[in-house]
């Protein structure tokens, strides 16, 4: 692992037998849990900890966690639950997976801290349904944490008591969204809740929910560790800590990066060992393609935090970096990206169940050489349509790859129209290049 | 025809993980272990477990048609689900695709005549960083494919 | 409350409101598919969207809570352009076939797309194009043109009970089916095509039959139920093409049970009687209304004359309007017979003469979803009371107790706390033991009459009956009340109960000693009006049963099929089999009134004729003739005033429904009358005995399956095409106790009950208690069998004796 690396979440990564109990405990693992409950330690107390950290959920939203926490309530009179989503399945995405099948106990930990910060009796985590090894790795895991006394029914003897179960998906984007993985546990559709109510009083089985990202919760052990102050200086303002990077696509090294927050994209790209095949960088989609694709000269320069991503046009999304090279055709690959979110669509909303198939629809005829002019225009604005006006984002999701590829490599697409081939493939990758840079310059 | 008492004994350690009257809760993976004994989820199977949990049979057909893993008709011994998303894209699946087409002479959706092998095209696994991917019967995930590795990985398999 | 500001408008909403409520309040039409006042809120088809100050994206108006002070806008630039975009995608995969769509005309996507849809489609693709389900005879299915607005689901599954229908994949490929080829067997399957905004589930008897507009619409009252659901007619050319609901919030709100929208194809029934016919030697002959008259009257007044009033005997349909009933008893009145019952199928008379008023439900229908506890016997609410059903489901929902006893374990589809199914003739055991665990309540300082007492000490309170006085009397499991609004019902089986007089007195006493309401579920549409209108006999009179019993000379059937409406079919033929002269005033012939009628009369059903109904909550809904006689038929009242005036009946000229009605009340408000009439309370206790020994071992249940209730329902094909009409009639015992006797699954069984017998295929069937076997009634298959809650025996067939020999 590169030195510049900072190992929170992952610290068990490159240890022999990663995911086991001994590993973690070895590494001091489960002692701030012990801590924290056997002190009988405030949940305020706590809570103003992660508040302290900067931790923003790590699943995509980047929402303040303990902010978050601060809205379950107190005083319940029944089961509250806690849920751990790691239904990664936003294309690019694959940080979590590592964590499950790498480090657990450490995902526990934090989950049982957050349980007992909460005052949840249950928690489910929600897996996603094609990791299949992982998902045993991460049940094995539970049963050795319940066997050592970490998870079950008054642990340390304090009274407190925390049942932790895996649970998983079965192929369906959508369940990533809080409310859809709700009620996929529920064993229903994963179609998304209207908010409000929000999980906070109306989640698992209708009652109080927390949900977090994996990363989020794993992140709990570290801040009790070590202060919310220090995880927060980890980073930069506003994006406290280190963030896992999954960086996928045309890079020599693809994999998770687990870095502090703000580092340069290019340090970043440069860890993940560059542009493969010594290749020019043509564009780069920073979080997932939920996020606006960025062409290199608009993200060569910009910092991977929420801030310095927000500042370059796009945002940090789950910290997914696709990675393009000058070869990228990008009427192609928004094809695939439309197929990608018409097919995951959960059909509930009209603006998304309609419009998914339109712009899949449009975008596939430009590519058939059957593009109209119009057809750009025509793109924008199904988008816009369909932006904002559904139940959960996966309709502004899906306006988002159209809106931004369009935006930032229109020339290509109207080629594509004029000509009924690809600009890239027509061997005018260097023109297409020089266009985006002329227009960053 | 009915779900083996090995099954069901899977199906009733998913059920202790849920309270008592949301048995629905467990459709997810009574589905899956159904769908693991069966190969894939006939309207009798999902009627069985529907049966089993006590909930109406449209329920389960609901969420066995809105995920995409479970197998709605027959499919081979072995289900090749390859992905073929962004990031697998940049990486060439196309070309394990296009391997695994001529190899086996089938294309998406289309089952092997000696019934051995299924190819269906997925979406995103959340492994990325290990494009190009597939994974057999939706739980052994293989990684950073070639056409070489896809033989060997073949050639692995019991027929 | 909250201060909101809609277009400018200020308005007052309670808390908890949406926009969509404060917008309705005001008047202010926000366009909506998915949103339906009565269902759960999906927010899914995103019509809705409206602009609200400080937000910057759209928001659902059905779903989003008001807050005070907001500000909304439904006509701003951003709302319109919501909403336009929405329309734009709703429109790109649906049909262009308005011309041949049955919803064209009143479909609320071609409505709301002429307000906010594009001239022209920017969509080019292919559209979508989905397969139709066939899910039975009621509802027809298009369903390219469905909108995925999951109303019709959210309605089976909470309003019906039972998730009958789903959205099934997902994405642009999501579409509403059924499981497979289930049907949709809902008692309110078709509310469904109502609550379906486009023309994806529409009528299937109605299918092409006429365009909307070229119907005329008339109101009406539903004529099947004690309930009085509001109904519009729709005609075209004077014949009767559906029915609709007509909202009314307190009786029916927006819904109809399937019984009251398609009975109608009942109307239009080949077997209607357009001519008054007379029998002559055994053969009928068509002849003219004078004739017939004069031959019924003339008859009549020769027997009375020659024998005394009392030779005559007259029923009435409980669905008969409140007129008619008058007149028939005024008609026996004056010829001198107090032989008048309109109770066909009740066979316990023991109260008459100690009720101390007119029997109802005891409460208003909506007060039914206020309850906390309710407790229901003999009564299966599914099958007589589709829609107080669905209230009940609704109190349970918001956490009420529903307790049950009955012969019959069938599911209500709603969770029942708790039970006792036991035979008919134990449920007055079980009762005793309520009652005993009621009066042993601590709270309690009623004591019961020593006589009771005395009565009550043998008996022994079983862990169940206990649960249900526990429950009634507030001490709920999971929610312990001081003062809960409870209620105790008697449904349609305690009301044909052999010992219904026992189980009213004990219900009554039960209900009296926790403070509940007690009242009766009324089968027919109008019993409660001929109860007021004194359809019964005074002093001394035959009951319904006794005048078939003791067979008369002369009948006269006003409404009645007696094979299928009387408690007992058997007794009912031979006692008329054996009178000298039976006039019928009928809408139908049919094979037995042929057999056992010398003269009938054709009277025309409601929607021909102006009259009253009287609901089980005593409300009184006088309704015109929609559409005019078929044929020579005229309406009841009429064809039995004439008889009165041919017989010679004194103060019977009467020149309208309205005359009839004034004269009912005399003259005063009907609700006044009705407010002083209604009493369930019984002048003294009747005797109850705790343990009656029957003869035999088995005792039939046999309930009135919800489309034999009357003759228009049995005549209507949609509804006996549907699954809930038995094809081939069973004979259903425990499956222990068919082990016990050593029958078969599917074996032909011999059952007799008295002199009447019938061979039925058994079945096992875990809901029919033991020492029971459940045979339904109103059927032609077991018109030759007697009481449908007699007692009943049952005999293999030996092998070698062919079947045939035995009466079918």
């Amino acid at each position: 692992m590169s030195a510049t690396q900072t190992l929170v979440c992952l610290r068990t990564v490159g240890q022999d037998n990663p995911a086991s109990l001994a590993t973690y405990l070895k590494l001091g693992g489960y002692a701030q849990l012990q801590k924290l409950v056997t002190e009988k330690v405030k949940a305020t107390e706590i809570i103003s900890q992660v508040k302290l950290s900067g931790l923003r959920g790590r699943g995509g939203a980047g929402f303040p966690t303990g902010l978050k926490w601060s809205f379950m309530p107190r005083y319940f009179d029944g089961t509250k639950y806690l849920v751990c989503n790691t239904d990664e399945g936003e294309p690019g995405t694959f940080k979590d997976r590592d964590i499950i099948r790498y480090n657990p106990h450490q995902l526990i930990e934090g989950m049982a801290i957050a349980a007992y910060t909460l005052g949840a009796r249950v928690g489910y985590n929600y897996i996603h349904g094609e990791i299949w090894q992982d998902y045993e790795i991460f049940e094995a895991a539970l049963e050795e944490a319940r066997a050592a006394g970490f998870l079950g029914e008054n642990l340390f003897g304090t009274g407190f008591s925390f049942d932790l179960y895996a649970v998983h998906g079965y192929g369906a984007y959508i369940c990533g969204e809080e409310t859809a993985l709700i009620e996929s546990i529920e064993g229903k559709k994963g179609q998304p809740r209207f908010k409000p109510p929000f999980p906070a009083s109306y989640g698992v089985f209708g009652k109080p929910t927390n949900v977090n990202n994996t990363e989020s919760y794993t992140s709990i052990p570290w801040i009790m560790e070590h202060g919310g102050q220090a995880f927060q200086e980890l980073g930069v303002a506003n994006s406290g800590g280190s963030k896992i990077f999954s960086i996928s696509g045309h890079v020599d090294k693809p994999g998770n990066y687990e870095v502090n927050m703000g580092i340069p994209f290019a340090e970043l790209l440069a860890l993940a060992g560059g542009v493969w095949k010594g290749r020019q960088l043509k564009a780069v989609i920073p979080g997932g393609p939920s996020t606006a694709v960025l062409p290199a000269a608009a993200i060569i320069g910009a910092t991977m935090d929420y801030d310095g991503l927000s500042k370059a046009g796009s945002s940090l999304g789950a910290g997914s970096m696709i990675v393009m090279d000058e070869t990228t055709c990008m009427v192609k690959t928004l094809k695939r990206l439309s197929y990608f979110f018409f097919e995951e669509s959960c059909g509930q909303c009209t603006p998304c169940r309609e419009g998914t198939g339109w712009l899949y629809r449009v975008i596939k005829r430009i590519v058939d050489g059957q593009g109209r002019l119009e057809d750009l225009d025509l793109l924008t604005d199904v988008s816009s349509n369909i932006s904002g006006r559904t139940i959960c984002a996966l309709g502004d999701a899906a306006a988002t790859p159209v809106l931004s590829f369009i935006k930032h490599f229109r020339p290509e697409f109207e080629y594509y129209i004029r000509h009924g081939r690809s600009m890239v493939e027509d061997g005018l990758a260097a023109q297409s290049q020089a266009q985006q840079e002329v227009a960053y310059a | 025809m009915s779900l083996s008492t090995e099954s069901q004994a899977k199906i009733d350690r998913e059920l202790t993980k849920y309270p008592p009257e949301h048995r629905q809760a467990a459709v997810m993976s009574a589905l899956r272990i159904a769908q693991t004994e069966k190969g894939w989820l006939s309207k009798e199977t999902i009627a069985e477990v529907a049966d089993y949990l006590g909930i109406p049979a449209i329920a389960a057909l609901e969420v066995a048609t809105f995920y995409n893993m479970y197998e709605l008709e027959p499919v081979g011994k072995y289900k090749i689900t390859v992905c073929t998303n962004i990031s697998c894209m940049l990486r060439d699946s196309a070309e394990i695709v296009t391997h695994l087409e001529k190899k086996l002479g089938i294309g998406f959706n289309e089952t092997t005549a000696d019934g051995q092998f299924t190819l269906k095209e997925g979406e995103c696994m959340g492994c990325c960083g290990g494009a190009p991917l597939f994974h057999i019967n939706n739980t052994q995930m293989h990684e950073y494919l070639t056409p070489e590795k896809v033989d060997q990985i073949l050639e692995g398999l019991d027929k | 409350m909250l201060n909101v500001e809609i277009d400018g408008k200020q308005v007052e909403v309670e808390n908890g409101s949406t926009i969509i409520d404060a917008a309705d309040q005001l008047g202010i039409a926000i366009p909506r598919f998915c949103y339906h006042k009565k269902l759960s809120v999906a927010a899914n088809c995103r019509m809705c969207l409206v602009q609200v100050e400080k937000f910057n994206k759209p928001l659902p108006a059905c779903a989003t809570p008001v807050a005070d002070g907001m500000k909304i806008f439904t006509r701003s630039k951003a709302a319109v352009e919501a909403q336009q975009s929405v329309m734009e995608f709703l429109l790109i995969n649906h049909p262009l076939d308005c011309p041949i769509c049955d919803q064209g005309g009143e479909c609320d996507l071609q409505d709301i797309a002429v307000a906010y849809g594009a001239p022209a489609s920017r969509y080019t693709e292919e559209k979508r194009v989905v397969l139709n389900k066939n899910i039975g005879p009621l509802v027809s299915t298009d369903m390219t043109r469905c909108i995925q607005c999951t109303r019709c689901v959210r309605f089976l599954k909470e309003v019906g009970g039972m998730m009958e229908l789903g959205l099934i994949n997902r994405g642009e490929h999501a579409e509403i089916t059924a499981y497979v080829d289930k049907s949709v067997d809902s008692e309110l399957s078709g509310n469904i095509i109502d609550l379906c905004p486009v023309g994806a589930l529409t009528s299937k008897p109605f299918r092409y039959t006429a365009r909307s507009w070229e119907l005329t619409r008339r109101p009406s009252i539903a004529p099947h139920d004690g309930l009085g659901s509001h109904i519009e007619v729709h005609i075209k050319d004077g014949k009767v093409l559906r029915v609709l609901p007509r909202e009314k919030e307190t009786i029916n709100e927006c819904w109809l049970s399937d019984r009251d929208r398609f009975s109608y194809e009942g109307l239009n029934s080949p077997d209607r009687l357009k001519v008054p016919m007379v029998k002559h030697n055994g053969v009928w002959h068509e002849t003219d209304w004078k004739t017939a008259l004069e031959l019924a009257a003339g008859q009549i007044k020769d027997i009375v004359n020659s024998e005394g009033g009392d030779v005559l005997g007259v029923l009435v349909s409980p669905n008969s309007t409140m007129e008619e009933a008058y007149l028939a008893t005024r008609l026996a009145h004056g010829l001198g017979s107090d032989n008048v019952d309109y109770r066909l199928r009740h066979t316990d008379f023991r109260h008459d003469g100690k009720r101390l008023g007119v029997i109802w439900m005891g409460c208003n229908i909506p007060d039914l979803q206020e309850m906390d506890r309710i407790l229901v016997i003999g009564g299966n609410l599914r099958n007589e009371h589709p829609l107080l059903a669905q209230r009940i489901r609704r109190a349970v929902a918001n956490g009420a107790e529903l307790s049950v006893v009955n012969p019959l374990d069938d599911d209500p589809l709603i969770p029942i706390k708790h039970k006792a199914i036991c035979s008919p003739n134990d449920m007055v055991n079980v009762l005793s033991q309520i009652l005993k665990a009621v009066s042993g309540m601590e709270r309690l300082s009623l004591c019961l009459p020593k006589s009771l007492n005395d009565l009550l000490e043998k008996v022994r309170v079983w862990d169940n009956s206990k649960a249900i006085a526990l429950s009634l009397t507030g001490h709920g499991e999971t929610m312990d009340l001081i003062s809960p609004r409870s209620a105790v019902f008697l449904g349609n089986i305690s009301q044909h109960h052999p010992r219904y007089t026992e189980i009213f007195s004990l219900a009554e006493a039960i209900a009296s000693l926790c403070g509940a309401t007690f009242g009766v579920l009324s089968a027919g549409a109008n019993s409660v009006g001929a109860n007021l209108v004194g359809a019964m006999p005074k002093a001394g009179g035959l009951n319904a049963r006794t005048m078939l019993e003791s067979p008369r000379k002369a009948y006269m059937l006003v409404n009645v099929e007696p094979e299928f409406d009387c408690h007992n079919p058997r007794l009912a033929s031979n006692a008329l089999q054996q009178a000298e002269c039976v006039v019928a005033l009928t809408a139908y012939k049919s094979e037995s009134l042929e057999r056992d009628a010398d003269i009938m009369l054709p009277i025309t059903p409601f929607t021909e004729t102006s009259g009253t109904f009287m609901s089980m909550e005593g409300r009184v809904q006088s309704f015109t003739a929609v559409t005019k006689a078929l044929g020579e038929a005229r309406p009841g009242w009429k064809v039995l005033r004439v008889l009165g005036n041919l017989t010679g009946v004194s103060d019977f000229d009467f020149d309208s429904t309205e005359q009839v009605k004034n004269d009912i009340f005399g003259g005063e408000k009907p609700s006044t009358v009705v407010w002083r009439t209604l009493n369930n309370n019984l002048r003294e206790l009747i005797d109850v005995e705790i343990k009656v020994k029957l003869d035999s071992d088995l005792q039939r249940v046999g309930e009135i399956p919800q489309f034999q209730t009357d003759a228009i329902v049995r005549r209507s094909t949609p509804l006996q095409k549907t699954r809930q009409v038995v094809k081939a009639v069973l004979a259903a015992l425990h499956p222990e106790q068919m082990q016990k006797l050593g029958i078969q699954e599917g074996e032909r069984i011999l059952v007799r009950q008295g002199s009447g017998s019938a061979v039925l295929a058994a079945h096992a069937d875990s809901r029919v208690p033991h020492g029971c076997v459940r045979i339904p009634g109103a059927l032609s298959a077991t018109a030759s069998l007697g009481e449908l809650l007699g007692e009943i025996t049952v005999e293999r067939i030996p092998a070698e004796q062919p079947a045939g020999e035995v009466i079918a």
